[in-house]
């Protein structure tokens, strides 16, 4: 996360990203802290893994999304719409298939995990160029066979996942369902070293991608690099794709629903201000969220549902609100 | 030479839907051997109460699934739509959910009469919302036919979590031939006589699908028949999805094949589109009892895979030039 403390970064009128990040510090604190009962220690350490594992979320989810829509310059193409969560998935499931369940979960989790950004750098390079040759032009068939390729990794990973068997299959089950509630805690530590070694890479290349947003002839015009710094920008987003995965779990809308939030209430397109805006909005949503749903309503399974609910309201306003 | 080549198409999916059915009828973990049939011995009795139930159950299934998409598709002049793309299905699983929390002591025929209705008020709902869209924007309707599909699912998940429904959901959600016995499926005739009834008015569906102005000035009572077809495909959805669970696909490629081949004039086209669905998915649902014998994959799992690689190959292939 780049903690922002040099005003001339941000040019003018950063006020609704502070007091987003007020607003973040807020449910993080009342995260960490609401409802305690018993020792404090232990519900502590428990609560700043968990709070740890939401933020590492709302960074990998928020960030990719809006590195995506510069890249693709489209404020309604997300990677999770495109398929890349459920390609994620796919290849977890090949790989337990392959290695059988009690020999994939004997991996060491840092091989393992660079193993999986690997694959899954090499399927999205794959699923993108494919999408982008046969709609480049098209940009609903685009969306459209990206969603149906999505639909597909997850059919063929019900498919493999039936056959599996059983008792190596619950070895395994615990890395491939996570979700907001069972997060898998075990990839914090890697995660965060990712998202920080992303957040230093994202930063030195903030003014190039508000470059990027003029389109790619005005980009080239302009002296970048266009298709190696498109290469970059499409591997990060499929490393944090990878990286938010493995952490909670495939999410269809969420990034969409914080990438739109954050449009609508940053003052400036800058990636400067717009990134760390979209990263405190995912994490308001999810932090908060969850401490309203699991602390005060004792709903824990809801969030999920409601993200996917309203962001699927939010898609069919902007497809509908670009028609008109 | 057209009708020969329609004669021969229908004869080649008959034939094919022979065979499968053969082999469906003699494949399972029980033992099981054709010639104890005319003994009268435990053989008679596992084809009568399993097997034969299954096997009809999958093809009754796979046709009035195949011919409702049809139909949606000449309904609503698109391709690339079918129940489960207009949230039909969705709405339908909805509905039964409703039943199921509020009523659950209703009788099964209600139960499904209110599940059609939630069918129905999906489609409709869905139909006011892409005539915001322009014609011309063809792929956008399956694109926000599957989201508005994915919002009420969510929806209904949310409400069967909350009210510990959810393996009851995944029996709706997920079709399964798997518990299939004589006395538990017979729900499904009335898809067939459904299907019929759509042969029934072909020519209409027919000229339906050359758009309102055509159809009023040729004589035709243009809302009567597409109130009639609306409902066909309600009644056959929440059918299928009450006995055996949703199939998503179905509707979706197998007219989609049928019209590259022969063209959309209903009344020729209707019985390929039946014989060729009822054969996909016994194909599938007789892969999914071998694939992981003796135990077994759901047919929706099998079809989804099959399902959408022949859907992104209608998507990726040059687009036709009636598309």
């Amino acid at each position: 996360m780049p903690s922002e403390n040099r005003s001339e970064w941000l040019g003018g009128g950063a006020k609704p990203l502070w007091a987003a990040f007020a607003l973040l510090v807020v449910c993080c604190v009342l995260f960490l802290t609401l409802n305690v009962r018993g020792d404090w220690q232990f519900v502590l350490t428990l609560r700043l893994t968990k709070l740890a594992a939401l933020l590492l979320a709302a960074y990998a989810v928020s960030v990719s999304t809006v590195l995506f829509q510069t890249l693709t310059n489209n404020p309604i193409l997300t990677p999770s719409i495109l398929g890349f969560d459920s390609l994620y998935i796919f290849l977890q499931t090949l790989m337990v298939f392959a290695l059988g369940g009690i020999g994939y979960t004997a991996l060491p989790p840092l091989g393992k995990f660079g193993f999986e950004v690997l694959m899954m750098l090499g399927g999205s390079l794959l699923l993108f160029y494919t999408l982008m040759k046969q709609g480049g032009r098209d940009l609903t068939r685009m969306i459209l066979i990206g969603v149906v390729f999505g639909i597909f990794f997850r059919s063929i990973s019900a498919l493999l996942q039936r056959m599996i068997d059983p008792e190596e299959f619950i070895a395994a089950q615990a890395n491939m369902f996570a979700s907001f509630n069972t997060l898998n805690t075990d990839l914090v530590g890697i995660g965060l070293a990712v998202a920080a070694l992303s957040a230093v890479a994202l930063a030195r290349e903030r003014h190039r991608l508000d470059v990027l947003l003029l389109g790619r002839s005005q980009a080239v015009n302009l002296g970048i690099a266009y298709s190696r710094l498109s290469l970059r920008l499409l591997l990060w987003v499929a490393v944090l794709v990878a990286v938010s995965t493995a952490v909670v779990g495939p999410v269809s809308f969420f990034g969409l629903l914080t990438a739109a939030l954050a449009n609508y209430f940053s003052p400036t397109v800058r990636h400067a201000v717009r990134l760390p805006t979209a990263f405190c909005i995912g994490g308001i949503l999810l932090i908060g969220g969850q401490t309203l749903f699991e602390h005060l309503l004792g709903m824990q399974g809801v969030l999920s549902a409601v993200v996917e609910f309203a962001g699927g309201f939010v898609f069919l306003y902007l497809i509908f609100r670009k028609k008109r | 030479m057209f009708t020969k080549r329609l004669l021969s198409l229908n004869l080649a999916a008959v034939a094919a839907l022979a065979v499968l059915s053969a082999v469906s009828l003699s494949v399972g973990v029980a033992d099981f051997q054709w010639r104890k049939l005319l003994e009268f011995s435990d053989d008679l009795q596992l084809m009568w109460v399993s097997r034969l139930p299954r096997t009809l159950a999958v093809v009754l299934t796979g046709a009035s699934m195949a011919v409702a998409g049809m139909i949606m598709q000449i309904l609503m002049r698109n391709r690339f739509v079918e129940p489960s793309m207009v949230g039909a299905s969705q709405s339908a699983a909805l509905g039964l959910l409703l039943m199921a929390l509020f009523v659950p002591s209703a009788a099964l025929m209600v139960k499904m009469s209110v599940s059609a209705l939630a069918a129905l008020a999906g489609m409709l709902v869905f139909m006011a919302l892409i005539r915001r869209l322009p014609p011309s924007a063809q792929l956008m309707v399956p694109l926000v036919g599957i989201i508005f599909g994915g919002i009420i699912e969510s929806a209904t998940l949310f409400l069967a979590y909350e009210n510990d429904m959810l393996q009851m959901l995944s029996v709706w959600q997920q079709g399964d031939f798997s518990g299939v016995l004589l006395g538990r499926y017979e729900l499904l005739w009335l898809t067939g006589i459904l299907a019929l009834a759509a042969y029934l008015i072909a020519d209409q569906l027919t000229i339906l699908g050359l758009g309102e102005t055509v159809s009023v000035n040729l004589g035709l009572n243009y809302r009567t028949v597409l109130w009639a077809g609306l409902v066909i495909v309600a009644l056959i959805t929440s059918l299928v999805v009450v006995t055996v669970g949703n199939i998503p696909f179905i509707g979706l490629v197998v007219p989609n094949i049928i019209s590259r081949l022969m063209g959309d004039r209903l009344r020729q086209s209707l019985p390929a589109v039946a014989l060729t669905g009822a054969a996909l998915v016994l194909l599938c649902d007789i892969a999914g009892r071998l694939i992981v014998y003796p135990f077994e994959i759901p047919v929706s799992t099998v079809f989804g895979v099959l399902g959408t690689v022949l859907f992104l190959w209608l998507l990726l292939r040059k687009p036709a030039h009636a598309v």
